[in-house]
């Protein structure tokens, strides 16, 4: 599919062929053109893509973290503040220690006891 | 039974029924996550991410309607899988239902296996019309009789009553699972089945649940050189010893169980040739293998990778006899795809009864269809809008660029939230089930 141009390339040096090269490509395959869009966006994306990064963060899909040491803090700053601490949507985003969740905020895993809506 | 539909050829879907909430607020209990007709196609499975089953049952055609087929309603309900934790790994356990797979009738009851991430169920659903009364000992509210009351002896008999469907947990196949289970196949010898995860595949004898088989293994003694995992696998149609499973590299393997015990060597490698002067970043994920599934005959095996469906024959391992392209244009979209991670949309793919025309969803709640034989395809879409009864659905048309006809919908337009993963057809009528996010949809072809 990467096929020449006639009659577009710069008669110049090296270099500039070569772009010229690229841009060929990226005119004739779509596929090149996004590649170099997510290049631009993410310019540390990993050498190898589509490698070990993505099918390792696919087989620890499920993984929650639970410290009790940070719950036990959590819980003994609880009883300092006398009060529960609020826990906002923006504060489910990050700091460990900080926040995390006391026996009240762990959300309960509880099987569906509604019945299916396909069976309405 | 004929093809596709749409040009030259005769077959014209129409809207049959809908199930589901119509609200556009959805749970995520309620994501359909599988659909599948049981053998005869009286029955049709669907689960859930909330790990519930539903199971519709086909009416016996009426004399009154002749021109249409029955119509699928609820004949049994229950919750085959809960959320669970395992707190020796942190690990989440979700109780998605990821497949379903029935067992071919044998006696009465109706069996079907169900799986999450890590446990596969065996159900029985069976029916009850009818009751013992009339017991000596026992009053009909279940209440003990004194003994000594008891002058005469009657023999109980069986008494009709309303028709009752039960589902019971007869097999739990646990514990044999590292990683998630993306696949189970009932074998053709009706004892035995496998199971998939990312990494291992393994056979169990259906009666036996302490104990399973190990028949493939891919995990690398260092997990830093892990390249590639499973993705799908299904048990040949006929050929008790034979399995194919797909990998997200773009690969299909195909096993013989009578080679070794352990069938890390292939029988078969089909791969199509890449050109390595088109590989880009996104040529890996885009090749990845979403469905494999054996055709009918099982002359013949279909896969879905993210642009594509591809038919390999059984006897050539070197391309496919057939690509058909689903939504090509989506090539010049990839970029986005990835950041909003439909990228890794799992699309299935199905056959209809007799191999002539195959079936897969795509986005904008459309779903293609490609007819072998007259090499047309047509683009439907499952929607309320044509959810009149027995209305003909009208074939979509995605417009790539240029001027855009009326009718037609640009790329820009669709809709990636509405996707269609989940398809199933009917084993011998064209009845097909279209799931979209929370709603079951079944067509007809019009009689």
């Amino acid at each position: 599919m990467s096929e020449e141009i006639e009659g577009t390339r710069p008669a110049t040096d090296e270099a500039t062929h070569k772009e010229q090269q690229e841009i060929d490509d990226n005119v004739i395959s779509p596929e090149k053109a996004e590649e170099v869009k997510l290049k631009a966006r993410y310019p540390h994306l990993g050498a190898k893509p589509g490698g070990s990064d993505l099918l390792r963060k696919r087989l620890q899909k499920g993984q929650k973290f639970f410290d009790s040491g940070d719950y036990n803090m959590a819980k003994a700053k609880v009883k300092n503040k006398q009060q529960l601490p609020a826990v906002t949507p923006a504060e489910k985003a990050e700091i460990t220690g900080d926040h995390i969740p006391t026996p009240q905020d762990i959300p309960q895993r509880k099987p569906s006891i509604v019945a299916s809506k396909l069976a309405g | 039974m004929a093809g596709a539909g749409g040009g030259g050829n005769d077959v014209q879907w129409c809207f049959s029924q809908v199930k589901g909430a119509i609200d556009d607020d959805v749970a995520e209990a309620d994501i359909i996550s599988t659909v599948e007709f049981n053998h005869s196609g009286e029955l049709l499975a669907t689960g859930d991410k909330g790990g519930r089953v539903v199971i519709f049952q086909q009416e016996l055609e009426s004399k009154n309607q002749p021109q249409c087929r029955g119509e699928y309603n609820v004949y049994s309900t229950f919750q085959s899988h809960e959320p669970e934790f395992d707190y020796l790994k942190s690990l989440e356990i979700e109780e998605k239902i990821n497949k379903i797979r029935w067992l071919p009738q044998k006696n009465a009851a109706q069996f079907l296996l169900s799986t999450n991430d890590k446990t596969i169920k065996l159900w029985k659903i069976s029916e009850r019309d009818k009751r013992p009364e009339g017991y000596n000992l026992k009053e009909e509210d279940g209440r003990y009789r004194d003994p000594t009351t008891v002058t005469t002896l009657r023999v109980p008999v069986f008494q009709p009553m309303d028709l009752m469907v039960e589902a019971s947990p007869r097999r739990v196949f646990a514990n044999a699972h590292t990683y998630h289970i993306n696949s189970i196949s009932v074998n053709s010898d009706c004892e035995t089945y496998l199971s998939a995860d990312d990494l291992r595949i393994n056979l169990w004898n259906l009666e036996i649940t302490d104990r399973s088989f190990n028949i493939v293994d891919i995990k690398p003694v260092n997990m830093e050189e892990l390249t590639e995992v499973i993705t799908a696998a299904e048990f040949h149609p006929n050929q008790c010893n034979t399995f194919v499973y797909s990998s997200s590299k773009g690969t299909i393997r195909l096993c013989d169980m009578r080679a070794s015990a352990l069938c890390d060597q292939h029988s078969k490698l089909f791969e199509e040739p890449e050109d390595p002067s088109n590989r880009s970043f996104f040529s890996e994920i885009i090749s990845s293998i979403s469905d494999v599934k054996f055709s009918h005959s099982g002359r013949y095996m279909m896969t879905r990778d993210y642009l594509s469906v591809k038919i390999w024959d059984l006897n050539m391992e070197s391309r496919p006899v057939e690509t058909y392209q689903v939504h090509e244009y989506l090539r010049s979209k990839l970029c986005s795809l990835y950041e909003n991670d439909c990228i890794f949309d799992k699309f299935e793919c199905c056959w209809n009864g007799n191999d002539s025309v195959v079936m897969t969803g795509s986005y904008n709640n459309f779903f293609r269809m490609f007819d072998r034989g007259y090499r047309q395809d047509v683009t439907l879409e499952a929607s309320r809008e044509s959810s009149k009864p027995r209305s003909v659905l009208k074939p979509r048309k995605v417009c790539t660029g240029g001027k855009r006809k009326k009718d037609e919908i640009s790329v820009d337009s669709l809709d990636f939230n509405k996707k269609i993963l989940h398809t199933a057809w009917h084993p011998q009528d064209n009845i097909i089930a279209v799931a979209t996010t929370n709603n079951l949809y079944i067509f007809q072809d019009k009689l």
